[in-house]
């Protein structure tokens, strides 16, 4: 099915008889069996006001178009969705109603927040047909409950998406980034966590294949005097990369570019930044061969290791984070598991937005 | 204003159950005697007021739940409170409910500022959870001007903001945990000290919910590093026109300050008469903030006072030291001062498209020519975050009643061009009767089903934020 509209949506939604697997453009996002269901009709930038920094889009609309459009008023999506599609050997076109029923969420989240923070108001079809539309286009809503955030990440379980208001943000005018050798990955990881501690208002912060990144974004003069005092922060050896061979350096880091193309699991870890090891350290002692890279100062930790770890890597983590197998296949379920009192939430949830189960299929 | 009325069988039954519940709670965690209870009548929405039945003020999450049992299984509402400073009436009690008050659970429990994070109990002040961390070089970034009182729980409840918001977001941006006790006492824990907690975005819905989902008694907090310094700088226009389009044309140049704010005649004449700031006498005034170090705000005001000269301003003044920077700032955080010193007022707060501005501000000028009542506007210009202040004389008799019949026409208004009735105060009791204009009963009624889940006897905060007749059914249960 392929709806052209909201009320064709809301149509064949009440007309289903058994489940549906959403899709936007299928780039991301977990898939179970059912009759397939594109939001790919529902396309097209319905408002965009650069003065305002904001834009409304139908949920089908492109990611590229979307961005194309910002980019020609020197705007952005100033949280940075991924294009996992190497990652995850995917091919199509990835939609905006995607990147938010996944949240998807770069590396500029150590700065400015997740996707869930800048969406401002969604429009969708609930799994009972009824078109509820929430929030709005204003930067700040206190008005009745935030079901944004709540369909922000729930991967189309709720309901489809068929709108969405993002609040933008206008490009630099210079990005930078410090580059830092010699680091183990301990000490990398403590460099992070001081360039985070600094007033320096730091874009991104990572650590991958040995090196320290630190971006640093805004006024010309700025970028300069911080990226100094950031280099004065932690002893080592720094370089600074600027303009497009920076943006270069996040694009990979954002898409994971280093784990695309090589066989086994790859696992989507948040974590207390401080900890961002124990993982690591878990499979080394347990002689499994396994390569990190950690984003969002520690706090995001990308890992690639031989499938069936899913025990050993959970374990490891405790209470002090989560984990998600985003590529692989093995008998531990690829989303984290939920306390008992959250799943009945949950459930609850479900049961009332969902009442026929039509939307199964994206809880993996 | 309506309110249900109250339960008699829940009144006629009031030894029984304040009984049942110091049974649970420590003898001094439970208050009955009506000349204690009064203190707890009204919020800052001081207009409206009942006494409730009691007032358990608990220490501890166990308490909460003990105290929450009790009341799920006598079939009593309950109202959380913070602080009592919500100006929306979301902690007003009905008198047939317990106050539930979390003023007494203040503890910081973790503070980690390498990870940057804070876990501090609910009833903790806003300004003293940045207290706990100012000397490490940290502090918690939403500042609502009552900082000084609310309580992190009515933070979260209401999804407060403040002045600098602009670029630190709101309380939702900066919230990573919680605990919640449901009304039935079970007590869930969602997120902590690492980004997105697994599954569905809860924390996200609970955060704003106004104390209908459940109670927080512990919440974990994004703490950022202090920046180095921060400058104001002021401007005078000639009409609120220009003022608001040199707002638009500094976003549009992708300049970020941390705060933007903005006050018209009415205000600045009765800022100025209150606080002597200096301000200029002008049609429009901007206060714009930056922050870095001396050199990086030298660089963003150089860029920002270029665009505001090309709309002729009449006044433009950087603070020069420290004491000058106080001064301009002066005059505006007193602004509800000084109204509340020439009159009473009524403050709104509803929020639209910061396009919209010139347009909003003229039929508001208009709307206050029609009712024959003064408005004075001060607010967050960059976020389009109105505050529209309506004067009026409370001891005549029909004025609140105009004042507030002139303050829907403004909040339709606001949803008319794009907006929203409330941008951080909550809808509470002030706003109820107001959601249909904003939300269609679909959109109500996928609110509703949220609390179903969290609280399906409707016994927390139940006869705020839906109108009346929308949450009928549910209510009776
Ligand atoms: C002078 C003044 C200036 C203000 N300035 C601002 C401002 O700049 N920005 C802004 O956003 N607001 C502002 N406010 C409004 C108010 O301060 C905020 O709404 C604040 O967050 C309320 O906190 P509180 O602790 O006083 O909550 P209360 O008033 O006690 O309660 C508010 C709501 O939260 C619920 N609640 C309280 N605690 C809990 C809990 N632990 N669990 C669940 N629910 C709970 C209550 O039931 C109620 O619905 C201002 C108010 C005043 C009087």
């Amino acid at each position: 099915m392929r709806p052209a509209d909201e009320a064709e949506l809301s149509e064949a939604i009440r007309g289903a008889n058994g489940p549906l697997v959403v899709r936007g453009g299928g780039t991301r996002g977990l898939f179970g069996a059912g009759e397939a269901l594109d939001t790919g009709g529902i396309t097209g930038v319905r408002l965009y006001e650069p003065a305002a920094l904001t834009l409304v889009a139908a949920a089908g609309t492109p990611l590229a178009e979307v961005e194309a459009v910002l980019a020609a008023e020197r705007q952005r999506l100033a949280f940075e969705p991924a294009d996992l599609r190497g990652l995850l050997e995917r091919d199509g076109v990835s939609t905006i109603g995607g990147v938010a029923a996944e949240n998807a969420s770069g590396p500029r989240r150590v700065q400015v927040g997740a996707a869930r923070d800048a969406m401002l108001g969604v429009r969708f079809v609930d799994g009972t047909g009824a078109v509820v539309a929430n929030g709005g286009r204003v930067m700040k809503n206190v008005t009745g409950y935030d079901l944004v955030k709540l369909m922000a990440g729930s991967r189309g379980t709720l309901g489809v998406l068929t709108e969405v208001a993002f609040k933008v943000q206008a490009q630099p005018e210079a990005e930078a980034t410090l580059v830092g050798e010699g680091f183990s990955a301990a000490s990398g990881l403590a460099a992070l966590r001081a360039a985070l501690a600094s007033p320096f208002d730091v874009s991104g912060a990572a650590f991958v294949s040995g090196q320290v990144l630190l971006r640093i974004e805004g006024m010309a003069g700025s970028v300069a005097y911080r990226a100094g005092r950031l280099r004065a922060l932690t002893a080592g050896d720094w370089t600074l990369v600027e303009g497009a061979e920076s943006a270069a350096l996040w694009r990979a880091v954002r898409d994971v570019q280093a784990f695309a193309g090589r066989p086994g699991a790859v696992w989507r870890i948040s974590c207390v930044p401080g900890e961002a090891l124990a993982v690591p350290q878990a499979l080394a002692a347990a002689r499994v061969p396994h390569e990190a890279l950690w984003d969002w100062g520690g706090g995001l930790l990308w890992l690639i290791c031989p499938e069936g770890q899913g025990r050993v890597i959970r374990s490891a983590l405790g209470e002090r984070g989560h984990a998600t197998r985003v590529r692989g296949d093995e008998a531990a379920p690829a989303l984290p598991p939920l306390s008992p009192q959250v799943a009945a939430l949950e459930a609850g949830l479900r049961a009332r937005f969902d009442p026929r189960g039509l939307f199964a299929g994206g809880r993996g | 204003m309506d309110m249900p009325v109250p339960d008699a069988a829940i009144l006629s039954r009031k030894a029984a159950i304040v009984a049942r519940l110091r049974a649970v709670l420590p003898a001094d965690a439970v208050i009955d005697d009506p000349a204690e209870t009064r203190a707890y009548e009204c919020d800052a929405l001081s207009a409206y007021r009942a006494r409730p039945l009691a007032v358990v003020l608990p220490r501890s999450t166990a308490e909460v739940a003990a105290a929450l049992r009790v009341c799920w299984e006598e079939g009593v509402p309950v109202v959380p409170r913070g602080a009592g400073t919500s100006l929306a009436g979301g902690s007003m009690p009905s008198e047939d409910s317990v106050v539930l008050g979390i003023a007494r659970m203040n503890a910081v429990l973790e503070a980690d500022c390498d990870n940057r994070y804070i876990r501090v109990q609910a009833g903790r002040t806003n300004l003293s959870v940045t207290g706990a961390v100012e000397a490490e070089g940290f502090f918690y970034a939403p500042d609502p001007s009552s900082q000084l009182a609310c309580a992190i729980g009515g933070n979260i409840a209401m999804n407060s903001g403040g002045a600098h918001c602009l670029k630190y977001g709101v309380t939702t941006n900066n919230l990573l945990g919680v605990t919640l006790v449901q009304m039935d006492g079970t007590v869930v824990s969602i997120g902590g000290p690492f980004a997105d907690a697994p599954g569905l975005d809860l924390l996200g819905v609970i955060c704003g919910s106004e104390g209908q989902l459940g109670v927080v008694t512990e919440a974990t907090l994004r703490i950022l590093p202090k920046p180095e310094g921060a400058r104001p700088v002021l401007m005078g226009f000639g009409s609120n026109e220009v003022a608001g389009a040199c707002v638009a044309d500094i976003i549009k140049a992708g300049l970020l300050p941390v705060a933007i704010e903005f006050m018209d005649r009415p205000c600045i004449r009765a800022c100025e008469a209150f606080a002597h700031a200096g301000y200029p006498d002008c049609e429009a005034l901007l206060i714009i903030e930056v922050e870095g170090s001396p050199a990086e705000i030298d660089e963003q005001l150089a860029a920002i006072t270029v665009i505001a000269r090309r709309h002729d301003p009449v006044a433009l003044e950087e603070a020069t030291d420290e004491a000058h920077a106080k001064r301009i700032w002066l005059g505006r955080k007193s602004a509800f001062g000084a109204m509340g010193q020439i009159n009473d007022y009524m403050c709104l707060d509803g929020t639209i498209p910061v396009s919209a501005l010139p347009q909003v501000l003229r039929r508001i000028g208009e709307l206050s020519r029609d009712y024959g009542l003064e408005v004075a506007n001060v607010f967050h210009a960059g976020d389009g975050n109105m505050h529209p202040l309506i004067l009026y004389d409370a001891n005549k008799p029909g004025d609140l009643e105009r004042c507030e019949a002139m303050g829907a026409d403004i909040l339709r208004l606001c949803v008319e061009v794009g907006g929203c009735l409330t941008g951080e105060h909550g809808v509470g009791i002030e706003k109820r009767d107001l959601m249909g204009v904003q939300y269609r009963p679909a959109d109500l009624e996928a609110q509703m089903r949220v609390k179903d889940v969290f609280d399906p006897k409707w016994l927390l905060n139940p006869a705020k934020v839906f109108p009346l007749e929308a949450s009928a059914a549910r209510r009776a249960g």
